[in-house]
């Protein structure tokens, strides 16, 4: 059997530090995850109003996070903020201010989606049982977008867990930046260990993202 | 003319009173004017050729439109979409729509019982044993936890009815609440309203089920290009229709063929 290079995990304190890692990666997209969606409330609704302005800029800003790559954000905010405003961001902050920014645009075009989703029958039967404007959006319309939100919004968080492997870029230590120190560490002794070390960290983030892929399956079909 | 008394006399007292009702979409008029007086425990079927406004006098009669003149009274009481009491008005008055549009989150039991329970916050118990009581009625008890996804066509146009119904409402409008359904479906929902007529429910109802309206009626009201071109009891009606207009709307609905 070829030499895969697994035997630096056990080296020392190198697994812990990999999980480590991977704590801090699921830290940052967690944090911007609530974040995104008490913002993406915000934005889907003003997407949704009849004020064209508010329409038009939030249009804008979908626009702005969508073409532009993720990476140029995080220098901008990482380092831009430091040479024009003389802000000394840590990178994690940088990094969740830069998901957040990101994910309350993505999840703002969910909202929406939902919203708009709701047949304009619902409100007219709810309004002829003479349910009230705020008991219609409390029975009828929150509990039908919050489960038609739930399985899309899960498939953002999977795909910002992923993405957080950029931030390593502006130097936060999570798990692909572990990962290459250790390889680093061991290139004279275990040669192979890139192999074996790569191999882990796609085992990390498959078990890391596949329960919430199940959990979206599960509550689709429940809600459907 | 003593015939006519007559049938005033078996009439109940005026529920509903529509008095030069008009609504315009922009510049186009739809309902020109109408007047009509709905009494007590009567059942009048509105019918009239499609985009002839039948669906926007129902929804006016709920303030689901805005009206531009006239005005609609409910026991004396104003409908319009600007009256303070709109959401109490409009408990008053169920309404059942083409489109069966049950609330697909909520089970049967709690469609029935959403807004019983938090509009006129009457106390769940009470009103489940009623919603269950109906239910059996139509033979549907079993369904009670079935979400709407799960029930055909006729069943939900059903419990849409029963819905409107637990909110005790004087008057029921329908509107072509079975034109979505399969023929087979059909007879299973007329006959829950036929049950309501025959308990003397007061009731507006749009069809296209000519043999239905000519058994349900007490009056027929044909509507025509915003305004009512001709109204009477059913025989009279179909019958011997009296205006040009109607014969011919009439005639679309039998067939013939020229043999030789
Ligand atoms: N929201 C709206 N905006 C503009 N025009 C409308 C609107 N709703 C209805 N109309 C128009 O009003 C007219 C009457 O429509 P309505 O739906 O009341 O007809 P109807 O008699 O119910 O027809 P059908 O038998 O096909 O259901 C039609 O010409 C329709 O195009
Ligand atoms: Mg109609």
């Amino acid at each position: 059997m070829p030499d895969l290079g697994l035997n630096v995990l056990f080296k020392g304190k190198n697994l812990a530090r990999l999980l480590g890692g991977l704590g801090v990666a699921l830290k940052i997209s967690l944090l911007s995850v609530v974040i995104s969606i008490v913002l993406g409330i915000v934005v889907g609704l003003l997407m949704t109003w009849k004020n064209p302005i508010s329409r038009a800029l939030m249009r804008c800003y979908l626009e702005i996070v969508r073409i532009m790559p993720q990476m140029v954000l995080l220098f901008l905010v990482y380092f831009g903020t430091t040479r024009i405003f003389g802000w000394n961001l840590s990178g994690e902050t940088s990094s969740v201010i830069v998901f957040s920014f990101w994910g309350a645009a993505e999840m703002g075009d969910l909202v929406r989606g939902a919203l708009i989703s709701i047949p304009r029958h619902q409100y007219e039967s709810a309004a002829a049982l003479g349910l009230s404007g705020g008991q219609t959006y409390r029975y009828i319309v929150l509990p039908q977008t919050v489960r038609r939100l739930i399985p899309l919004s899960m498939n953002l968080i999977t795909r910002m867990i992923k993405t957080t492997s950029l931030v390593l870029m502006i130097g936060v230590v999570e798990v692909l930046k572990v990962s290459q120190q250790i390889i680093e560490a061991n290139r004279m002794s275990s040669p192979n260990a890139a192999f074996g070390v790569y191999l882990t960290v796609f085992a990390l983030y498959f078990f890391a993202c596949w329960p919430i892929s199940l959990l979206a399956g599960f509550l689709e079909k429940r809600w459907r | 003319m003593a015939e006519k008394e007559m049938t005033e006399l078996k009439k109940g007292a005026p529920l509903l009173v529509v008095d030069h009702l008009t609504k315009r979409f922009a510049d186009l008029t739809v309902l020109d004017g109408i007047s009509l007086t709905v009494h007590e425990g009567e059942v009048i079927v509105i019918v009239g050729p499609s985009g002839c406004g039948k669906s926007t006098l129902l929804r006016c009669l709920n303030a689901l439109e805005d009206i531009q003149g006239g005005e609609i009274l409910l026991h004396g009481e104003r409908i319009s979409q600007n009256n303070k009491n709109l959401t109490e008005l409009r408990q008053r008055v169920g309404m059942v729509f083409q489109s069966y549009e049950l609330f697909p989150h909520l089970n049967v039991l709690d469609n029935i019982l959403l807004a019983p329970t938090r509009v006129q916050k009457r106390k769940r118990e009470e009103v489940k044993e009623e919603a269950m009581a109906l239910l059996a009625r139509i033979g549907l008890e079993s369904k009670a936890e079935s979400f709407p996804r799960q029930l055909s066509g006729g069943q939900k146009q059903r419990v849409a009815i029963i819905r409107a119904l637990c909110m005790h409402p004087e008057v029921m409008l329908f509107d072509e609440v079975t034109a979505a359904l399969d023929p087979e479906m059909v007879r299973e929902v007329l006959d829950v309203i036929l049950e309501l007529a025959n308990q003397g429910k007061t009731m507006l109802i749009v069809t296209h089920e000519m043999q239905f309206a000519r058994a349900i009626a007490d009056r027929v009201i044909f509507l025509n290009e915003g305004g009512i071109c001709e109204e009477g009891p059913p025989e009279e009606f179909f019958d011997h229709p009296k205006t040009e207009r109607a014969k011919q709307f009439l005639q679309t609905f039998t067939f013939s063929r020229k043999r030789s």
